[in-house]
């Protein structure tokens, strides 16, 4: 299957005229994954035996055309619990966990009859820019395989965008959807903090994370989480703000929209290149008709130390969860019961998550708790007061997602606080529960460079109108990467 | 404010995690190096801010107390390293070596 022909809708059709099963369709992905993994090294697990089972029933049973994913194979990130079907957060602490029961997005997703054909390399437990601390591969850029892919999302990215899956879900904690979609030249968002259900989510940062679909174009992105948004009794921060069709207003008009630059997300530290493809993006948004403005968010250059206070924080109160006791890793020689929780843990948890666990519950510890944990929660609002002030005149943000586009891997991994820069476009956005999404807006030396919009809470509606707005009055989004001289 | 070896031993201990010598060695630096990062927040005026530790705009959902079957003790023992008559088996919480 070449999904760089289709999008959703074009695949529907085949579907509906029969002009493909679904089981055909499922077969050709998987042989399509295995070939091109051999460059790309997206996935963890593949889903081959039960998704051809579904793919047989769902034949059997025959089509339903009002349904958009009806038969869909997708990837899911492999922090999202797979009822029967390994997860593993890409740690050794969970390598051979093998859930007993569905995320609320996998609920939702089988509802849809879309097909989980495998799980998605990630940073463990999410922690990561780079997908470098996945315990089991390093997966590559899909446009170049001496790059990253980004992260932690970045099995999900590159699966999409070397055209192993047409989508995939990935989480966002501090730019986990949003920067490896850019690096990888596709549309990621991640949805209003409550508008999708958490339940099911191996958690990293609950007051932080979501999830959200990765897709080659804004209308398929815009589909899948039509699926997945809603109001879950599991989850009591999922919100019970109606769930608009996000497709309604993907109708290219975008006159008089107000949109705002901050900035500081075009300032120092954002390469040349970068800021040229921003530049190029207003003059589009202009000629559609928007009305561009500079503005000021003056504390989003704390975003990073108040995210990685408040994450690490979260981090090591939800990863106390991993004990050795009802699943994953159990230590071996072991004398005692406190022997089983430290070896297990310390057996189990790669050095990035030592590392964020390690900070967190510094930061929560007597003594440090007002100066570090307080602290970052009180700038965390004057983050939030930015925001609003902006939102007040404006409909939406623009700038660039990442400051450079796909660094080398094995470049930036030994020196965490490099790595942790590379966030400091997008921690804002979550540390404010906004929507936001990355799509391609250039490339420099054939890495493409991503184009972030952010909208007010509960407006994905705006977000997408304005993304799909400029993916029609461009091209970036038609280019492919190439494999063995071919796409 | 750096931190030494000693005080991440501290937070090891409190994280239940355990490091070697080397490994203290490479965390204390870079620990080190993070935390010096995050101090730039003190140069941020926060008087009278309040702390912003949710974004839900739910607060206290309530939910019918109706009993519902919960998952079996079968299908919870699945995932559990080592357990015997439907109970998870742990080592003594003594360590072993004083008992005898």
């Amino acid at each position: 299957m070449d999904y760089f022909k289709y999008d959703l809708a074009g695949l529907h059709e085949l579907l509906v005229k029969k002009e493909l099963s679904v089981s055909e369709l499922v077969k050709e992905t998987i042989v399509n994954i295995k070939k091109r993994d051999n460059d790309v090294a997206a996935f963890l697990t593949l889903n081959e035996e039960e998704a051809l089972r579904q793919a047989e029933e769902l034949d059997r049973k025959g089509f339903d055309k009002d349904n958009p994913l009806f038969g869909i194979p997708l990837g899911i990130k492999d922090n999202i619990v797979t009822k029967n079907l390994r997860t593993t957060a890409a740690s050794k602490i969970l390598e051979n966990f093998d859930p007993i029961y569905n995320a609320t997005v996998m609920d939702k997703l089988q509802a849809a009859a879309a097909i989980t054909i495998g799980k998605t390399n990630m940073d463990e437990f999410a922690m990561g820019g780079s997908t470098e601390n996945s315990a089991f591969k390093v997966t590559k850029n899909a446009w170049d395989q001496t790059k990253v892919p980004g992260g932690s999302s970045g099995g999900s990215a590159a699966a999409v965008a070397s055209g192993e899956v047409i989508a995939a879900l990935g989480t966002d904690t501090g730019g986990s959807i949003r920067q490896p979609a850019s690096f990888n030249g596709i549309v990621g968002v991640k949805p209003t903090y409550g508008r999708v259900s958490r339940y099911g989510i191996i958690a990293f940062a609950s007051s932080l994370d979501q999830v959200g679909p990765l897709t080659r174009s804004v209308k398929d992105n815009a589909l899948v989480l039509n699926a997945i948004s809603g109001l879950d009794p599991h989850d009591s921060t999922s919100s019970k703000q109606a769930v608009p069709d996000f497709t309604a207003k993907l109708d290219g008009n975008i006159k008089n929209m107000r949109i705002a630059v901050p900035k500081e997300f075009i300032g120092k530290g954002v390469a040349t290149e970068v800021k040229e493809a921003i530049k190029k993006a207003i003059t589009t948004f202009e000629k559609l008709g928007a009305v561009v403005d500079e503005v000021s968010l003056p504390h989003s250059k704390y975003g990073i130390p108040v995210y990685y206070i408040i994450a690490s924080s979260e981090a090591s109160s939800n990863l106390q969860r991993f004990d050795g006791i009802r699943y994953g890793h159990r230590a071996q020689d072991v004398k005692n019961l406190e022997d089983v929780y430290v070896k297990s843990r310390s057996e189990g948890f790669g050095d990035e998550v030592k590392r964020r666990i390690m900070l967190g519950t510094f930061s929560l510890s007597a003594g440090t708790y007002d100066a570090f944990f307080k602290k970052a929660a009180q700038v965390r609002t004057l983050i939030c007061r930015d925001f609003e002030h902006v939102f007040a005149d404006y409909d939406l943000i623009l700038g660039p997602t990442t400051p450079t586009p796909a660094f080398g891997i094995g470049e930036d991994v030994k020196d965490p606080i490099t790595m942790y820069l590379n966030d400091i476009l997008t921690v804002p956005v979550n540390l404010a529960g906004l929507p936001g999404m990355s799509l391609p807006a250039g490339s420099s030396n054939g890495l493409p460079i991503g184009l972030q919009l952010i909208a007010n809470r509960f407006d994905e509606e705006t977000m997408y109108r304005a993304g799909y707005a400029f993916e029609q009055a461009t091209d970036f989004h038609k280019e492919v990467p190439t494999f063995g001289g071919q796409n | 404010m750096a931190i030494n070896a000693n005080e991440v031993e501290h937070v090891a201990k409190l994280a239940k995690l355990a490091f070697s010598k080397d490994e203290l060695q490479k965390f204390t630096g870079q620990l080190g190096e993070i935390i010096e990062m995050v101090q730039q927040l003190s140069d941020v005026d926060t008087e009278n801010v309040p702390v912003t530790t949710h974004i839900s705009n739910s607060q206290g959902v309530m939910r019918e107390d109706k009993a519902v079957p919960g998952t079996s003790r079968d299908l919870l023992m699945e995932n559990v390293p080592q357990h015997q008559d439907g109970y998870i088996k742990v080592p003594a919480i003594i360590d072993e070596s004083e008992e005898a």
